[in-house]
């Protein structure tokens, strides 16, 4: 099969699955299940991403979304005790809310379809090999690599504090100490279990 | 071989799909599920672009791709770090709840 | 000895080329053809993996392991090496129970979930010379991807049974696996960066030369490769839930952790999908580090590379069985200490001492070999000395002793 011509029909099958799953993922009313309509959602759009021939991007979308992100979201929901069902998923002012992404829908699909230099075809068939992406990223984008690079490391120690569990100092401190000889009540010593094996060693 | 114009008005969808969730749904972790939802979107017609484009070999859409991809796992980190620490002390993610600034 | 050696390459070609096939079918039947035949090899050598590490855990143990099952219903003795085919049909007519508040639908999936991305993992490993299902550019982050995957089926599965010991068994589980893929993953960063290419063919192609004649350009026969292929099977270890690191579904300790839950086909399901992983990690070690199907010495070419592979894989395979019936399980704190506070440090300083390696394999004065492998390797030796001894704790908290009274 040539790679280089994404077939229509795939991509047909792959989009409705993908948008299927988002739909489910904002409005089920089990949170977990919403977290995993989501996995299955990146794992769609990755799908899309190999068919265009970003092997790459792919590839990183499976390994951040669905191997990272979705399991950091489904965490956060069992340990924010919401896998339990709600009573009203949605706010007071749903319908408001619908109505502006409708009308950001209609405002982005519209001139999408009326405006005839977007409906092209693939000009020409790149050449995105690993072995590339390296080289800009080592020259042209070495910028921004070190910045994310940067970024990644605040946000790691920005989450790990913000999630740290802040003990009082008390409580801390009371756990370092050694345990008191002279006030406390003595801790008997264990009874010495007579195991014959042992005593005849001596 | 499909036409730019489907990928783009898929990407749209999505991209609404994801405002209307981030709009209507009152848990902050389905907030930024939505929010989520949009940055694919706009991955995705970053892809779409570059691969239907004439100069393809410079990978702008990749580079642009790449990074997107790896800043939206940090703000997702920190945003849910944050979802944790306001739950740890209002007890809820109803959005609705946490409101002491409100005037 | 081309021939023996592309024998499987030259069958599949001379079968699609058939004028039996429908010309749009045809490129469905190549596929097919590569496909088959790795999942009825793997599975076969699942059934007889399971025996052997039974019978080699009885032996260590000092007893036999099963012996008497041959083929089932038949009169034919096989000296145990029927056992998968008699656990198989047991697995097969069990009831399948789940459990009344279970979530159904995650329930169903959760092994589906696993099975699926491990047998994806097949598609890249080069098994001989020409001999890999796919040839991606980008093969090596293909089973990372496919790796992280998996995660999720280990959180389903835990979470949709409703019971605790599932849910505590699939968090465990889903730490390790996460806290695992970070040394799993450096420890390949120092191939990529020495080889230049994540296509596992041109890694194989990197160490198909020999230097002095005789000595094979492997990976593990260099300090750094040496070090990154030992970190590599530790961690592998990790990643597929295999003793030393088998908390998540230890027997003795929270019962069947996120397999608690299934029955029948399902937990076979899981049991396959854990072996497959187990296959897959064994089949990349071999590819980054052993050479993947390049012989040892150039005169045994005359063995065909898929051989080579396949005894490789072997030999790989009987030193995780041998592990697991020898090293105690290790508790979960000393698992996530063992990952975070030694193997990603190590594996850190692997890649310096394998840039160190390859930019000094310019040196042509006589003893430079010598010189460079006694430097990396008292630069990563030490290196796993201090933190070795570092992180070694000698003081424990007082014992405290609770009595009925």
């Amino acid at each position: 099969m040539p790679t280089n011509a994404p077939m229509p029909i795939a991509f047909f099958v792959l989009a409705g699955v993908t948008l299927v799953s988002a739909i489910c993922a904002m409005s089920l009313r089990n949170l977990v299940h919403c977290g995993l309509c989501l996995a299955l959602t990146f794992a769609g759009l990755a799908t899309i991403y190999l068919q265009l021939g970003a092997e790459f991007v792919g590839l990183a979308q499976i390994l951040v979304y669905v191997g990272a992100v979705a399991i950091l979201i489904v965490f956060t929901i069992l340990l924010t005790r919401n896998a339990e069902v709600h009573i009203s998923p949605v706010s007071r002012s749903w319908m408001v809310g619908l109505a502006v992404a409708i009308i950001v829908c209609a405002s982005l699909v519209l001139p999408i379809f009326q405006s005839p230099s977007l409906h092209r075809t693939p000009i020409m068939t790149p050449d995105a090999t690993v072995r590339l992406i390296g080289e800009k990223l080592m020259t042209q984008y070495v910028i921004p690599l070190e910045a994310i690079a940067l970024v990644l490391t605040a946000a790691l120690l920005g989450a790990v504090v913000i999630a740290m569990r802040d003990e009082p100092e008390e409580k801390t401190k009371q756990m370092m100490e050694p345990p008191r000889r002279g006030g406390a009540k003595p801790e008997l010593d264990p009874p010495r279990l007579s195991i014959p094996a042992v005593e005849t060693r001596q | 071989m499909t036409p730019l114009h489907h990928y783009l008005v898929f990407a749209a969808l999505l991209f609404s799909i994801g405002l209307a969730g981030a709009l209507t749904r009152r848990n902050a972790i389905l907030v930024l599920i939505g929010i989520e939802l949009m940055l694919n979107a706009a991955n995705l017609n970053f892809i779409a672009f570059w691969r239907y484009s004439a100069n393809a070999n410079e990978l702008t859409g990749i580079m642009f791709v790449i990074f997107s991809i790896g800043i939206a796992a940090a703000e997702a980190a920190v945003g849910l770090a944050i979802v944790i620490a306001i739950y740890r002390h209002y007890r809820t993610t109803q959005l609705q709840n946490v409101d002491n600034l409100k005037g | 000895m081309e021939g023996v050696d592309q024998i499987f390459v030259i069958a599949k070609h001379w079968i699609t080329a058939w004028s039996f096939w429908p010309n749009a079918l045809r490129p469905f039947v190549s596929i097919l053809l590569s496909i088959v035949p790795i999942i009825g090899l793997f599975a076969l050598a699942f059934g007889i993996t399971t025996v052997v590490e039974r019978k080699a855990l009885g032996r260590v143990q000092n007893r036999y392991g099963p012996n008497r099952v041959g083929i089932p219903l038949t009169k034919i003795r096989l000296a145990g090496f029927g056992q998968f085919m008699a656990d198989g049909i047991k697995m097969l007519i069990k009831e399948d129970i789940v459990p009344f508040s279970a979530d159904k639908v995650v329930h169903y999936l959760a092994p589906l979930a696993l099975a699926i991305p491990v047998w994806l993992t097949f598609a890249v490993i080069p098994f001989g010379r020409n001999m890999s299902a796919i040839d991606l550019d980008a093969g090596l982050l293909f089973f990372f991807a496919l790796g992280a995957g998996s995660e999720l089926a280990v959180f389903m599965a835990g979470w949709s049974s409703r019971n605790k010991y599932a849910l505590v068994g699939a968090m465990r589980g889903i730490a390790q696996m996460i806290s695992y893929e970070i040394p799993l993953v450096l420890s390949t960063v120092a191939v990529v960066m020495i080889v230049g290419s994540l296509s596992l063919n041109e890694i194989v192609r990197a160490q198909s030369s020999y230097s002095l004649g005789f000595i094979p350009h492997w990976h593990v026969f260099t300090p750094w490769g040496f070090a990154a292929f030992v970190f590599f099977m530790i961690a592998a270890c990790a990643e597929t839930n295999r003793a030393p690191f088998d908390l998540p579904e230890a027997e003795s300790e929270i019962i069947a952790g996120y397999l608690t839950e299934y029955s029948g086909f399902k937990y076979a399901l899981f049991f396959l999908g854990e072996y497959m992983g187990l296959f897959a990690i064994t089949g990349f070690a071999v590819t980054l580090f052993l050479g993947g199907w390049t012989a040892p010495l150039p005169f045994l070419n005359v063995v065909p590379s898929w051989l080579w592979f396949f005894l490789k894989f072997a030999t790989l395979i009987a030193l995780f069985i041998w592990v697991r019936a020898t090293v105690p399980r290790l508790r979960m704190d000393q698992l996530m200490k063992l990952a975070w506070k030694f193997l990603v440090p190590l594996t850190l300083i692997n890649l310096l001492v394998a840039a160190v390696w390859h930019y000094s394999g310019g040196w042509a004065f006589t003893g430079a070999l010598a010189i460079r492998w006694v430097f990396c390797g008292a630069v990563i030796g030490s290196a796993y000395v201090a933190l070795g001894r570092g992180l070694h704790t000698k003081h424990f908290a007082p014992r405290a002793y609770r009595y009925a009274d």
